[in-house]
């Protein structure tokens, strides 16, 4: 490693690869939609793709930043889509009633609730994590029709309601914000403490960490816990940008779309590896493919095709057979 | 005395005694509902879930998942319909290349986790999208099937005592019969044991692990292809939202039916009781008029929760026991 070039290193830099696709898909989005990348000031907002994108993607990067702790432990969270969906039946029913602070935290209480249900599952119980979480994947669901009366609930006020999804703070959108102070929160949280340790630890070796003395059980209900929160916001954003809550569709496929993102980013499914910066970057391609493929007129079907070629792509590249492979000519 | 302990037959006997107590809460409450013919309705109506649990089943049995079934189900109504309907083809054609290429469609997936070492779940996962994806590029819109045979075999009701079955349901059960004679009486059933047992294990034994796992998939492929014709003929019709969380409901059979997610541990019949005791559940909700939908939903969240803690209690018991004694 130490003979390697300068660019050779930098091609070996875990955030390389994510950021050279992303890259490489905004440079094609820009040679087939002129104008793509333009970016103009409206009303002291800013304007443009590179905008949407950010905003479309938050709630994707708030579930990626979560799944990638989860999947850091060796484990897996099928249920975000059903905790975004509660989430927001949640707040949609309390916030015209009960005021904005209550219906926020009582959201932000059930997503809690939740995840300390999938925590218990996983770490006290001892099942299989997706089996765990695919229990809250169906009944959540269920509960948060239950909780709409299987209606979709249209929030009219208060308009403070709609400033997380709709928002403007210094010229960008709100949701920007609360994506940059999550990600940055985790982040010190990773770095700062022993804690990103303990949760690598965990998903290298679950026993050798219990016997070194890391509290496995608290650090596997920590990260379920953390996953659904950012779900429990990301549900918020999402009910707050459509002004309703539907728990039929609400975040339906989202935890897909999050184990995507936190591929794409490096992250190894089995476990131990993990990179919270890969994995934002792994939600904003998810984001520009699908946004370049609206706004390159292409049927927006071939979206989910395009997202399976590119999962495989990842993932061969990604598998250690592949890998020796690549290396044997060199 | 062993044999009876393990998880896995506890778990299914569990689940055929659930099957008769619904079946008697529902004659005990509701009117018409002790008839042969509900229990019938049962099977006509899940003919095709049940096809795909006995498909999963194998998948389950070697350590697996594929979550990509209720895609491949609905891309199967999809190319039936748009094959018959708008490229004329003969309806025999037909269900022979949605089964070949059902088949065809899950031996890729199982070669690309095998060769390649990859998670099955993620490997399928992106199979679901694939396949639901040429769903809508074939047709974003539902196709009216209107083929002679099709329609023949959806109006057809075959006697049986006490009611009627459907030519679906029979399929279903013939599919059931030959999983049974598969995992039970031929080597390939006993190496998917084998390697859901240990992968490891079976590789330095000799068994052919790669060529049945891919054999696995590719006969849960074609179940689902197979699932994907008869919900054609059920419902008249190809569209690409067809079958949407069909992978759960058959996961959830599976697992209520006594076969262990870690693999290795389990019985193809389990199949039969878990997706009946799912339809009697629908059929209750049903027959009760005053429940929503979505308390189906919460009630086999409620189930798998019951019936995966039951397993794990009961293969932590047997361990203790075994090491033990």
């Amino acid at each position: 490693m130490s003979t390697a070039s300068a660019p050779q290193r930098a091609w070996n830099h875990p955030l390389a690869r994510p950021l050279g696709a992303l890259a490489l898909l905004l440079a094609l989005a820009a040679l087939g939609v002129p104008g793509f990348l333009h970016l103009e000031i409206k009303d002291g907002h800013l304007y443009g793709n590179l905008v949407d994108i950010l905003h479309r993607a938050a709630p994707l990067m708030l579930a990626a930043l979560g799944m990638t702790l989860v999947i850091a432990t060796r484990g897996i969270d099928v249920s975000v889509g059903a905790v975004v969906a509660i989430a927001g039946a949640v707040a949609c029913q309390l916030v015209g009633t009960q005021g904005l602070a209550l219906a926020l935290s009582a959201a932000l209480g059930a997503a809690l609730l939740c995840g300390l249900w999938n925590g218990l599952l996983v770490a006290g119980l001892g099942l299989q994590p997706i089996i765990a979480t695919l229990i809250l994947m169906v009944a959540g669901r269920g509960l948060a029709q239950l909780l709409t009366d299987g209606q979709i609930l249209t929030v009219y006020e208060p308009a403070s309601f709609f400033w997380l999804g709709t928002g403007h703070l210094l010229g960008l959108p709100v949701s920007l914000f609360v994506v940059a102070a999550v990600a940055g929160g985790t982040a010190l949280l990773m770095r700062r403490t022993a804690l990103g340790l303990f949760i690598q630890s965990v998903g290298i070796n679950p026993v050798a960490a219990r016997l070194a003395g890391v509290r496995t059980a608290a650090i596997v209900c920590f990260v379920y816990l953390y996953c659904s929160l950012g779900a429990g916001l990301a549900g918020l954003m999402i009910a707050s940008n459509i002004r309703s809550a539907d728990a039929n569709n609400a975040g339906l496929l989202l935890e897909l779309d999050a184990i995507l993102a936190v591929t794409l980013g490096g992250g190894q499914l089995s476990g131990g590896r993990f990179n919270l910066a890969g994995s934002l970057i792994g939600a904003l391609i998810i984001q520009t493919l699908t946004s370049a493929i609206y706004a390159l007129g292409v049927p927006p079907q071939v979206t989910m095709v395009v997202k399976a070629l590119v999962v495989f792509a990842v993932c061969i590249s990604q598998s250690p057979s592949w890998a020796r492979h690549a290396r044997r000519p060199a | 005395m062993k044999h009876l302990m393990g998880s896995s037959a506890f778990t299914a006997w569990v689940s055929v005694a659930l099957m008769v107590l619904l079946f008697a809460a529902g004659a005990a409450g509701y009117t018409g509902f002790a008839s042969v013919q509900v229990g019938l309705n049962l099977l006509i109506d899940n003919a095709f879930l049940l096809v795909i649990a006995v498909g999963m089943s194998f998948v389950i049995l070697c350590g697996g998942i594929d979550l990509s079934v209720g895609s491949v189900l609905a891309l199967s109504t999809l190319a039936a319909a748009w094959l018959l309907q708008l490229a004329h083809w003969p309806a025999l054609a037909v269900i022979a290349l949605v089964l070949v290429g059902g088949a065809l469609f899950g031996a890729l997936q199982g070669w690309l986790i095998h060769a390649f070492r990859l998670q099955a779940f993620i490997v399928t996962l992106a199979g679901m999208f694939l396949a639901r994806g040429l769903c809508f590029l074939i047709s974003v819109d539902s196709l009216t099937i209107d083929a002679p045979l099709f329609v023949a075999l959806s109006q057809t009701q075959i006697p049986v005592p006490g009611g009627f079955l459907s030519p679906g349901a029979l399929i279903a059960l013939a599919v059931l019969a030959a999983g049974l004679w598969i995992a039970h009486f031929t080597a390939f059933g006993r190496t998917v044991y084998a390697i859901g047992g240990s992968e490891a294990s079976a590789m330095m034994m000799g068994l052919a692990v790669g060529r049945t796992k891919v054999a696995a998939y590719a006969l849960s492929g074609f179940c689902a292809a197979l699932a994907g014709l008869l919900f054609a003929v059920y419902m008249l019709s190809g569209y690409g939202q067809h079958g949407q969380g069909v992978e759960l409901d058959a996961i959830a059979a599976v697992v209520i039916g006594g076969t262990l997610l870690t693999g290795g541990q389990g019985y193809v019949a389990g199949a039969l009781s878990g997706v009946l005791v799912l339809g009697l559940i629908q059929t209750l909700i049903a027959f009760d008029g005053t429940l929503s939908s979505w308390w189906g939903k919460i009630v086999i969240g409620g189930l798998l929760l019951g019936f995966c803690s039951v397993q794990q209690v009961v293969a932590r018991a047997s361990k203790g026991l075994a090491s033990n004694g």
